[in-house]
């Protein structure tokens, strides 16, 4: 029902500490938006510059190409949902819903029909006279979500409104919240959180957020096929995506790579002629490795450990530089392979190619 | 020797006194009665552990029984007796209470202590809430905080003296040193007020006393209740769209409101035995008497421990529902 528009907006604190520059961004109307990234990395800051719970130290917001900076948040026709739930513990479910009509001065018959129709979307009918502390995790959570319904706002904003849930309720509410904007489809939604699988599930498009600004925007496909950095590429994804030195031998649609650990492999990344003999990064995902025996191969290592899942086994090897273990991810179930020296490769569709951080893909 | 040596040296006993029977008893009990070895080692530590607890208990047990629950039976004793011209005294029943009830000074003592019931716990929350709030979001509100906190340093009886001096009265023409009545005067008041003698609203300017020290402790417990109030709830009103008025009185009041009747019913039990303030600027003249008062006329000027003796236990009635509607509240505050 309502796009926003951040231009340029910053965030300070007293003045010095600079959290978050140059966030720009468009959110169409409808969108469900997700802002993800590290903790810490300014996200719930972000949702709370957009409530109007923190000032905005600058650039502009726009939320229906009305500029809202200085305009308090109820005024903002926003609505949030936050982690902790903040119901207010004094009132029962009713009135935790009712209180934001009560305060617009709305009439009594016409507040006690609106919760009436919400609280049966979310089958909270039972339990509209209990009070918050009589209410499971996800009643309350369920309750949040229906106070910020009842006041029909234009943007809805859930700052990580799953993190206080156990996991098998997460991915019930997740799955509850997905289907409540199937529901409402004209409804914009910021939706923030720290957890990738949250953000790909619910996502039209996902922010991700990173050294005080924006790392990509994108769908969670392109954010996992195109990713435009080093950080994006191995922030989406789990297990990381694994990243190895390499210098480029051949140019054009077809890029021929070769590993400083002395591999060779191709990529469908193009590159230009001056790019020869330039030092890249490439990055695989464990999940597009494949064991070989030939000469194209991205990882020669050995076997440290392996997790057999079931439907699928990870193995990590030992690196040879940098902390992180390098990983593949193998469909199935493959035996004995502890101890064993194995080279992996991937097709040249899955190995991208970084350059100072960057993915040569834009550019 | 110096009084104030003898103060130190007081202290220093009293204290070396109590650190040294919590630690000997301990040992003792540890090492001789039920040292925790030989063959009943399981046996002696629990044992040890059950009779713990009552040993450091022991001297504030002994201490209260004595000054505390044998003084409120012997009151009790005490105003059903009179005393016999010669010495020795007679069992009278409730004679003491009829008279009492006869008085008018009583029923008048008794009027004031409701209206102090009323008005200081009342005004004393309302201001410390005010003052708590006022002074939690501003850079000077610690310095504010300790100044309103001031006054619970100073004795009743100080806080007397200080505001005798704001009501007090010189003769025309000269210059008024009395706050109240340099005010008076500045608007147009013809001639300085003997405040404390103009009946039933004396009782208010004796009332002020009260509420300005106690304010203080409001503030000081409040301020932390509000404190505790989970910002979320706040910001969650705030995008609500509650301004700050609906903020406090509809959010954050009712989340303290266990914290505000342990407040109000301290300060309840703090009024209901008011003595100092009216017996240092009044003494209960022109109808400002209170019952504590009354009481002290009665026992030690009258030398009446009858009817003194039935004054006190009134107001032990008095006293006592409230204080364990207190206690109960501020228990279960705590959990």
């Amino acid at each position: 029902m309502a796009s926003l528009k951040l231009t340029d907006l910053a965030k300070t604190y007293g003045g010095t500490v600079n959290v978050l520059n140059n966030i720009n961004l468009d959110i169409q109307s409808g969108e469900l938006i997700v802002f993800v990234g590290p903790s810490g990395c300014g996200k719930s800051t972000l949702l709370r510059m957009i409530a109007g719970l923190e000032k905005i130290s600058s650039g502009t917001l726009e939320i229906d190409g009305q500029v809202v900076n200085d305009i308090p948040p109820a005024q903002r026709g926003i609505a949030m949902v936050f982690q902790s739930y903040a119901l207010y513990p004094h009132m029962t479910v009713r009135d935790n819903m009712a209180f934001a009509l009560k305060i617009a001065g709305k009439p009594k018959a016409e507040i006690n029909a609106t919760i009436g129709r919400v609280a049966k979307t979310l089958q909270l009918d039972e339990l509209l006279d209990r009070l918050p502390k009589a209410l499971s995790g996800g009643q309350r959570q369920r309750v949040a979500i229906g106070r910020s319904i009842v006041r029909d706002p234009k943007v809805y904003l859930f700052d990580e409104p799953l993190s206080n849930l156990d996991a098998a309720l997460r991915v019930a509410t997740r799955i509850e919240i997905a289907q409540l904007k199937e529901a409402m489809p004209d409804s914009t939604m910021v939706y923030v959180t720290h957890d990738q699988v949250e953000a790909m599930t619910l996502a039209d498009r996902i922010v991700v957020l990173a050294n005080k600004g924006i790392a990509q925007v994108g769908t969670p496909l392109e954010l996992y096929e195109r990713p435009e950095n080093e950080f994006v590429a191995q922030f989406i994804g789990s297990p990381a995506m694994n990243l190895f030195a390499a210098e480029i031998t051949g140019t054009g649609e077809i890029t021929t790579l070769r590993l400083a650990a002395g591999g060779e492999v191709t990529s469908t990344v193009p590159s230009r002629d001056s790019d020869i003999g330039l030092s890249v990064n490439i990055g695989v995902r464990p999940e597009d490795m494949v064991v070989t025996k030939t000469h194209q191969w991205v990882m020669e290592a050995t076997v440290n450990i392996v997790e057999a899942l079931g439907e699928v086994t990870v193995l990590y090897f030992k690196s040879g530089q940098g902390s992180d273990p390098l990983i593949a991810k193998l469909p199935g179930i493959h035996n004995g392979l502890r101890g064993q020296t194995l080279r992996l490769t991937a097709a040249a569709s899955k190995v991208h190619i970084f350059h100072n951080g960057q993915s040569l893909l834009y550019r | 020797m110096h009084p104030a040596l003898q103060g130190l040296l007081t202290i220093a006993f009293g204290v070396g006194g109590c650190v040294g029977y919590f630690y000997l008893s301990n040992i003792i009990l540890d090492q001789v009665i039920f040292p925790a070895r030989g063959k009943h080692i399981a046996r002696n530590i629990r044992r040890a552990n059950i009779i713990r607890p009552w040993l450091f208990l022991l001297p504030a047990l002994l201490a209260l029984g004595l000054y505390l629950a044998y003084p409120v039976f012997e009151t009790l004793r005490l105003s059903l007796t009179e005393r016999l011209p010669g010495g020795g005294s007679t069992f009278v029943g409730l004679d003491n209470y009829r008279q009492m009830l006869g008085e008018d000074k009583f029923w008048e003592a008794l009027q004031n202590n409701f209206l102090w019931l009323l008005v200081v716990p009342a005004g004393a929350t309302a201001f410390g809430l005010l003052a708590a709030q006022l002074t939690d979001r501003i850079a000077w509100g610690n310095f504010a905080k300790s100044l309103i906190f001031m006054p619970m340093a100073i004795s009743f009886v100080g806080a007397a003296v200080i505001w005798k001096l704001v009501y007090d009265a010189r003769p025309p023409g000269t210059e008024q040193i009395g706050v109240l009545n340099a005010i008076y005067i500045y608007f147009g008041g013809d001639a300085a007020q003997q405040w404390l003698t103009i009946p039933f609203w004396n009782s208010f300017f004796l009332m002020a006393v009260l509420i300005w020290i106690q304010t203080g402790f409001a503030m000081v417990i409040l301020s932390a209740a509000l404190r505790g109030v989970p910002e979320d709830t706040i910001e969650a009103a705030i995008v609500d769209g509650a301004n700050p008025f609906q903020v406090f009185f509809r959010i954050k009041l009712p989340q303290i409101t266990g914290t505000i009747v342990v407040v109000w019913t301290t300060i309840t039990i703090v009024v209901l035995k008011v003595f100092d303030i009216v017996f240092a600027m009044t003494n209960g003249q022109w109808q400002t008497q209170v019952l504590a008062n009354y009481m002290f006329d009665k026992l030690f000027r009258a030398n009446d421990w009858g009817v003194g003796s039935a004054s006190a236990m009134v107001i032990m009635l008095l006293v006592s529902p409230i204080l364990i509607w207190n206690v109960y509240n501020a228990r279960r505050e705590m959990r």
